[in-house]
């Protein structure tokens, strides 16, 4: 199985201070991850380095079947690439309806002109139903993203990002403050999401982690500290340490 | 499908309006009816309409795509000054041919090139039309200009800004910055502009000595109508679709636009252009209704105006912009020029002419604190679309919900 995404060797430091040092990491093209670490680890920092936020001071990052590097590109081209990113906070566009938010998100042509002339088709308002029933949104449609309650903004984020059709899907922290009913319905989006394409969540909770039921990368000081199975990891006495050893 | 309806409301309403508007101005006036509107009336109307497409432009540029531009007059001007010269230019190519009329000999090219000259530039000292009027004496290449001169400088200005992740404030000042330099650049004698005397005598159309000043006057309100509908078409079908969504998502978090794929940059750079060439326009069409433009009105404070109109009328909805403009401008020119009622204080009169600017300002912090929503919110009340009033508790269950102050705005 070859790569869908390939980083190795990256570094980089923020006025001296490390925060991704000499760091690799793998994950292939229908694949659920879970990182996990302590604050400060570099989990952010990681996601930022992936969707071009910020360039390393050194290293390679790789995508896709050819190989194409991704540090030349601009956030947007590597969104149309096929990655996708949701944030920490939910960051939806609350002045505008549910079905708005989707149809922005919908894959089509993103240049402005395109854009200009797009007019949704019949299918693209069954594409944005399709997904709002996916997320359990599908009475909302009508409504402003600003008035669904937190545990909704995180599904309709998660909405929009697969309206993209990504090829990888990088969710940051996506359990915060949410109920136990609300986790276990992002457990199920996200474990049916990465049937058919690469899933990396970023989490704090363990609780979480072990529904989702996946191999764990936990990172440490901006490196890898160790991967495999949760119950492998928790094993590990420098995890332990690192968790519990402070 | 409603909601699709609804969009379409304000617009059907809008050009309608405009419809009524014109037509009644025109049965009013001196040239077409009994002359209640005269015709210093008539232009005063003709220019706000044009004012009113300016401000249509800034709104999308500020109330949609949050690009607070404080240098859109620039383009406006630049417009005026664009079909400035070829009016200039023209009306005195008649006067000078007029003038060798009775000499024996025909005048040669050369000659009538160094008459237009003397005769323009003589008021700075100058006897040579400097390079940048090459195309003055072609109304067509003038025509492309008034596109061309503020599209390009837009187009320049903008890559460089919105590139380098210029925003927010910085953004501001740099636009102020360029329109204060465009300013004194015009202010200097030898720029070829006439300095702060700018090109005078505008209202007179060459070729059209026999058309009486009443007609034109209305001419120029149908061209000036016709363009703010144009341009309210225009703008509507802009904002109206997934174009608008884009636009009001680079408002409210650029960076999450970006990261679903769409080249922010790419979209500000368009927006800006296109605005600034619908300000170019604008100003074409406005400055020959003034019949003169000087440096002073491409001055930042200019820009700043056009801010404030958007801030009274309602930002984020395209009629806010126009009655903005409409309102500010007409009560503006109402209070300075010396038709408002002195106050009497006993102790101190009140001259509407100097304290006008006062009220404009405290009505410009009223609104941005009492009525963020301008005049156009009004219609919000009308409509029955009132914000939520729950006495500053959240709207939704937890932090992350909406506020109701962010509601409100």
């Amino acid at each position: 199985m070859t790569a869908l995404l390939e980083v190795s060797g990256v570094s980089v430091s923020f006025d001296g201070f490390r925060a991704i040092n000499n760091l690799s990491f793998e994950i292939g093209p229908a694949e659920l991850r879970a990182i996990i670490g302590p604050n400060g680890a570099g989990k952010t920092t990681f996601m930022d380095i992936v969707t071009g936020k910020t360039r390393p001071d050194s290293g390679r990052v790789l995508w896709g079947e050819r190989s194409i590097s991704l540090l030349r590109l601009s956030e947007s081209q590597i969104a149309q690439a096929g990655i996708g990113r949701k944030f920490q906070r939910p960051t939806v566009f609350e002045d505008q309806t549910v079905a708005d938010n989707l149809m922005m998100a919908l894959f089509r042509p993103r240049g402005p002109l395109r854009v200009l002339l797009f007019r949704p088709a019949p299918a693209d308002h069954a594409r944005v139903a399709a997904l709002a029933e996916e997320i359990g949104l599908q009475d909302a449609l009508p409504r402003k993203a600003g008035e669904l309650s937190h545990g909704q903004k995180q599904w309709l984020e998660i909405g929009m990002l697969l309206a993209q059709e990504p090829r990888l899907l990088l969710v940051d922290e996506p359990a915060a403050g949410m109920t136990l009913a609300e986790r276990e319905h992002t457990t199920r989006l996200l474990v049916e999401a990465a049937r058919t394409r690469a899933v990396v969540v970023v989490e704090h909770d363990m609780d979480f982690v072990r529904r989702l039921d996946c191999r764990v990368t936990v990172l440490h000081e901006g490196a890898v500290l160790a991967e495999g199975s949760l119950d492998f990891v928790t094993r590990n006495p420098q995890v332990i340490e690192v968790y519990l050893g402070r | 499908m409603t909601i699709v309806s609804r969009r379409h409301t304000s617009l059907v309403i809008f050009l309608g309006l405009l419809a009524v508007f014109t037509a009644a101005v025109t049965l009013l006036s001196e040239a077409y009816g009994p002359g209640l509107v005269s015709t210093s009336f008539v232009k005063t109307l003709g220019k706000t309409l044009c004012l009113c497409l300016i401000a249509l432009a800034m709104d999308v540029v500020w109330g949609y795509t949050g690009i607070l531009s404080l240098g859109h007059m620039a383009f406006f001007g630049l417009g005026g000054y664009m079909i400035g010269m070829w009016l200039m230019y023209a009306r005195t190519e008649d006067i000078v041919t007029a003038s060798f009329a009775n000499s024996p000999l025909p005048p040669t090219p050369e000659e009538i090139r160094t008459g237009i000259a003397t005769q323009i530039f003589g008021v700075v000292g100058a006897s040579e039309l400097s390079p940048i009027w090459a195309f003055a004496h072609s109304f067509w290449a003038q025509l492309a200009l008034v596109v061309l001169v503020p599209g390009c400088l837009a187009l320049v200005f903008g890559w460089l800004a919105f590139r380098s992740r210029v925003t927010g404030v910085y953004l501001s000042i740099l636009t102020q910055a360029m329109t204060l330099a465009l300013a004194l650049w015009l202010f200097q004698n030898d720029s070829g502009l006439r300095g702060n005397n700018g090109l005078s005598g505008l209202q007179n159309l060459p070729g059209a000595d026999a058309v009486p000043q009443s007609l034109i006057s209305v001419w120029f309100l149908w061209a000036s109508a016709a363009a703010l509908a144009a341009g309210y078409v225009l703008f509507h079908w802009m904002v109206s679709g997934k174009f608008g969504s884009v636009l009001c998502g680079i408002r409210d978090d650029e960076a999450r636009v970006r990261f679903l794929g769409y080249p922010v940059e790419g979209y500000k750079l368009f927006v800006f252009t296109l605005t600034a060439v619908v300000g170019g326009l604008a100003g074409a069409l406005y400055y020959p209704q003034a019949g003169i433009i000087n440096p002073a009105e491409v001055a930042p404070i200019a820009s700043v105006y056009l801010a404030v109109w958007g801030a009274i009328g309602g930002r984020g909805r395209l009629y806010g912009a126009v009655i903005g403009a409409a309102f500010v401008s007409l009560l503006s020119s109402w209070f300075t020029g010396g038709r408002a009622p002195d106050v009497n204080l006993g102790f101190y009169t009140i001259q509407w002419v100097d304290w006008w600017l006062v009220v404009l300002g405290l009505s410009f912090v009223a609104v941005t604190i009492f009525a963020p929503k301008g005049i156009g919110g009004l219609f919000d009340l009308v409509e029955g679309r009132r914000s939520p009033d729950r006495k500053g508790a959240p709207l939704g269950p937890d932090a992350g919900a909406l506020r109701e102050r962010e509601a409100v705005e």
